[in-house]
């Protein structure tokens, strides 16, 4: 593949290039600075700090009820997942048992906000390859999902609806009729997303083989989520640690050994069925009882360090909160899926061509706020 | 013979011919010919953006451009408008003459490829004996507007898009070519207007059968990445280069860019009409006895291609450089040149159908 | 042989890739998901829970039920909420007691995080449904939440 002509007369030359900080296939403001030969990539360096809002410094300013907001501004599209990481940190700090109900419901949201997720992830990974259409079919779907979510929390995006001891607010009334009519719209689309890309040749052409991923690398570098799965590293949270209702509902995680794009690709299209199939267990019975329990006015955790994983849309979130029993934390520290995942693209870039590295960084599936915090 | 349109000429050829020495009088003719051209197709193009912007939207469940003029059909208008009035930009320490000369390239040589188009019958500005080939040569110069525009620009984008670019028409240039002269085989010229009239006897792709489909589809995947158009937009494929060779470009040297791409999309789908489809003739010669229905099929047919090219476009993934090359050197050519053996044995054989 | 079956596979794919796109396009009229935004206003109506901006109800007398505790203040993350107080004479009972005097609500700095109306015990503000909130200067966008004159309706405070 590497054709370095170093005789007299041609001499092939490394050059570099900015890829960003304002560039389509970097999704917001990432600066990849690549060292390239002809096409082949030889070097890549992603350079960050674009849109650092110092979240974590923040939190330490803030009461507990006051970080879960923030939280929604790291990986917004899992901004629900993120809330109620620090809200089970919290209350698990507090020992708070909080109802089955508010367990339930977060666990639907949560999946819907990873269905959501993916739906996004597809079209805009269809729209990095080229194949501009995903990305509107894709937001059909997620539209959806948005609207039962402005219905039930009031926003689409940043919703924040996750209050240490429970939610926010009760469901609303429409909520279980639309999360049905959406399941029952979207296992209607979800074969559409295989016809269209999965199973075309250019797009397998495309990712097969490309950005390979060695489970033990995955294992080295801290790959979680989807990244992770598809090198054969079996790292569900929801699995392995389950929080929230995730214990009571059956899935299969989606694990694949190939490790290439494609695979990243397959895990997140499988994930998608799952996720279906948890809310389908879900819905149907949602417990009666309250949507949260009291808790003080001013939260103040006991002295000590706490810590808290979840599976979010990219993968492991961990929640990290030291405190010295006051009403603020001391520090908080949060690990976020995307920046472990970003690391990796220095390793698995190289060799390949512009072309695969905009396919591969698509399947890291990176949100740059997440990364940057 | 005698209908309206074709009087007209004939009668402002006669006028000019009465009023000034003959060489004075041929040249002012090519000059009104070159405006009347440039100017419906400046028009043609700018609607086939129009076009290609509603059929995307349809695809993709939107409803595209529809607030200016009736049902949006001033937006193109309104946007090379815009593209006019605004501020031409440049790099620092680009080859300024080279830059600036790279747009003209381009759409003179898109615009001079109509020039031999039958659009209906004897409506033909220019009825050269070489037609394909001369379509074949001057398809070949609007790389060099590519390179240069992307060579000059001093921007690293822009000349990997004008490499690939030059890489991909070259080797995309045999395809075509090869697929067009498969055939030539059976129509023995390479004259367009003659090419037309043997399809009189049925459409080249009806007369030419099972080489003729091949040819067709090899021509229609080789003419797709001629136009780089996706699944062949290597050049200026967005989410790897931004906008590839035109990202330096502004205002209406962008436009001309833009303009170009979709002036070669239609040519390369009138060549296909005219070669594989029967050009103006109507199917059956329903209405032969009237020579300008001519232009509607021939329009007809040439936005049903055009269509068709709209559809890859809006579902395909792109391919990657090297899988671009690998298609046409592994896949196409030898294929190609299969066929151009089976149609040779079929010309041979006498096995064409006609009717 | 398998060269032709991959040629044969692979056009296959295309095709039912084209027929997915191609049934959208022809079912383009009715699946148009475009919202045409601002023609639709009429029509547009935001999700009752819709958290568009903060405000204070008033009842017909003018009366509102915010009896200046700060709650809202102090639950507030980036401080969009500032209260001015003030102690004053209740004119019926004549005692002096908290009167707010202002209640300042910055909307540009409203991260429409909702705590503040989740911490207000006597539900004294709440979410309109309003969007169209942009302006063309900053200031517009401080409001005075309580109306000039307002006061506090009887019997909120027991
Ligand atoms: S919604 Fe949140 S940010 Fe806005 S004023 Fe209330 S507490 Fe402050
Ligand atoms: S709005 Fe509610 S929380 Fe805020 S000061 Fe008034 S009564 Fe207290």
């Amino acid at each position: 593949m590497e054709t370095t002509t170093n005789n007299s007369n041609f001499k092939s030359e490394e050059y570099f290039i900015n890829m960003g900080p304002q560039h389509p296939a970097t999704h917001g403001v990432l600066r990849l600075l690549l060292t390239i030969d002809g096409e082949i990539i030889k070097k890549v360096e992603p350079d960050l700090g674009y849109i650092h809002r110092s979240i974590e410094k923040m939190c330490e300013r803030d009461s507990y009820q006051q970080i879960v907001h923030l939280t929604d501004r790291m990986d917004y599209l899992s901004s629900h997942i993120n809330n109620e990481a620090v809200c089970l940190t919290v209350e698990n700090a507090l020992q708070i048992e909080v109802p089955d109900r508010v367990k339930v419901i977060r666990t639907i949201i949560g999946e819907l906000t990873r269905i959501a997720s993916h739906c996004l992830w597809w079209g805009v990974m269809g729209m990095d390859v080229g194949a501009l259409t995903t990305y509107f079919y894709g937001f059909r779907d997620r539209e959806m999902i948005n609207d039962i979510f402005e219905e039930t929390c009031g926003a689409r995006l940043t919703m924040n609806y996750n209050i240490p001891g429970g939610l926010m607010f009760d469901i609303h009334p429409n909520f279980v009729k639309r999360v049905k009519d959406f399941i029952a719209h979207f296992k209607t689309k979800l074969p559409e997303y295989d016809t269209l890309l999965t199973g075309n040749v250019i797009f397998q052409k495309r990712t097969k083989g490309v950005g390979i991923l060695t489970k033990e690398d995955a294992i080295s570098f801290g790959a979680s989520g989807p990244v992770g799965r598809a090198s054969g590293y079996s790292c569900d949270v929801r699995k392995h640690h389950p929080y929230s209702a995730l214990d009571r509902v059956t899935f299969n995680e989606a694990l694949k050994t190939e490790g290439d794009t494609f695979a990243r690709y397959q895990v997140r299209i499988q994930e998608m069925w799952e996720s279906l199939s948890i809310i389908e267990q879900l819905i149907d019975n949602i417990p009666e009882g309250d949507y949260k329990v009291a808790t003080n006015a001013v939260i103040k955790l006991p002295k000590g360090e706490y810590y808290q994983k979840v599976e979010t849309a990219r993968g492991e979130l961990g929640v990290y909160i030291i405190s010295t029993g006051t009403k603020n934390p001391y520090r908080v520290k949060f690990r976020s899926p995307g920046f472990s995942n970003l690391s990796l693209l220095s390793h698995i870039a190289v060799g390949g061509k512009i072309g695969d590295l905009v396919a591969t960084m698509a399947t890291l599936d990176i949100v740059v706020p997440d990364i940057d915090r | 013979m005698n209908h309206i349109s074709l009087s007209i000429t004939k009668n402002i050829h006669n006028w000019l011919f009465s009023i000034m020495p003959e060489g004075a009088a041929s040249i002012t003719e090519m000059v009104l010919i070159a405006l009347v051209y440039l100017a419906i197709f400046a028009v043609a193009g700018l609607y086939l953006v129009l076009l290609e912007r509603k059929v995307a939207a349809w695809f993709q469940l939107r409803l595209g451009p529809n607030r200016v003029g009736f049902k949006g059909l001033l937006q193109t208008m309104a946007d090379a408008l815009k593209l006019v009035s605004k501020e031409l930009t440049g790099t620092d320490r680009a080859d300024k003459f080279l830059y600036n000369l790279a747009p003209y390239f381009v759409i003179i040589s898109s615009l001079m490829a109509l020039a031999v188009f039958p659009f209906t019958k004897e409506f033909q500005a220019f009825d050269i004996n070489i037609g394909i080939f001369f379509l074949i040569a001057i398809s070949s110069i609007g790389v060099i507007g590519i390179l240069l525009g992307g060579w000059s620009s001093n921007n690293k984008f822009a000349l990997i898009g004008a490499m690939r670019s030059g890489v991909q028409t070259i080797s995309y240039e045999l395809s075509v070519g090869l697929s067009l002269l498969t055939m030539v085989l059976i129509t023995g010229s390479l004259q367009l207007s003659e090419i037309v009239e043997v399809q009189k006897n049925g459409w080249l792709i009806v007369q030419g059968h099972i080489p003729a489909v091949i040819a067709f589809m090899i021509y229609m995947i080789a003419g797709t990445a001629e136009t780089n158009r996706a699944p062949f937009d290597m050049v200026e494929a967005e989410s790897e280069l931004g906008a590839g060779f035109h990202t330096e470009y502004s205002g209406m040297k962008f436009a001309y860019f833009f303009l170009a791409e979709f002036i070669n999309m239609f040519i390369i789908a009138s060549i296909a009409t005219t070669i594989f489809f029967g050009g103006w003739l109507s199917p059956f010669g329903v209405t032969e006895s009237i020579p300008v229905l001519g232009v509607f099929w021939f329009l007809g047919k040439t936005l049903l291609i055009v269509f068709l090219m709209m559809w890859f476009r809006w579902t395909f993934p792109r391919l990657r450089i090297d899988q671009l090359l690998t298609l046409e050197w592994k896949y196409l050519l030898p294929l190609n040149l299969l066929n151009i053996v089976l149609m040779a044995l079929i010309v041979w054989l006498n096995l064409t159908i006609q009717f | 042989m398998s060269y032709f079956s991959d040629i044969y596979k692979g056009i296959k794919t295309l095709l039912t890739g084209m027929s997915v796109t191609g049934k959208y396009f022809l079912n383009s009229r009715k699946g148009a998901i475009t919202q045409q935004y601002p023609d639709n206003r009429d029509s547009l109506k935001m999700f009752d829970r819709f958290r568009g901006e903060v405000v204070m109800p008033h009842d017909e007398n003018n009366e509102h039920r915010c009896t200046g505790c700060q709650k809202c203040e102090l639950a507030c993350p980036n401080g969009s909420i500032e209260i001015i107080w003030d102690r004053k004479v209740d004119p019926e009972t004549g005692k002096k007691k908290k009167m707010i005097e202002k209640h300042i609500y910055h909307l540009g700095m409203c991260t429409m995080c909702g705590l503040c109306i989740e911490a207000c015990p006597t539900d004294a503000i709440k979410w309109a449904q309003n969007f169209e909130n942009s302006v063309y200067d900053r200031s517009y966008l401080t409001r005075v939440l309580n109306k000039p004159g307002s006061r506090l309706k009887p019997g909120v405070e027991e």
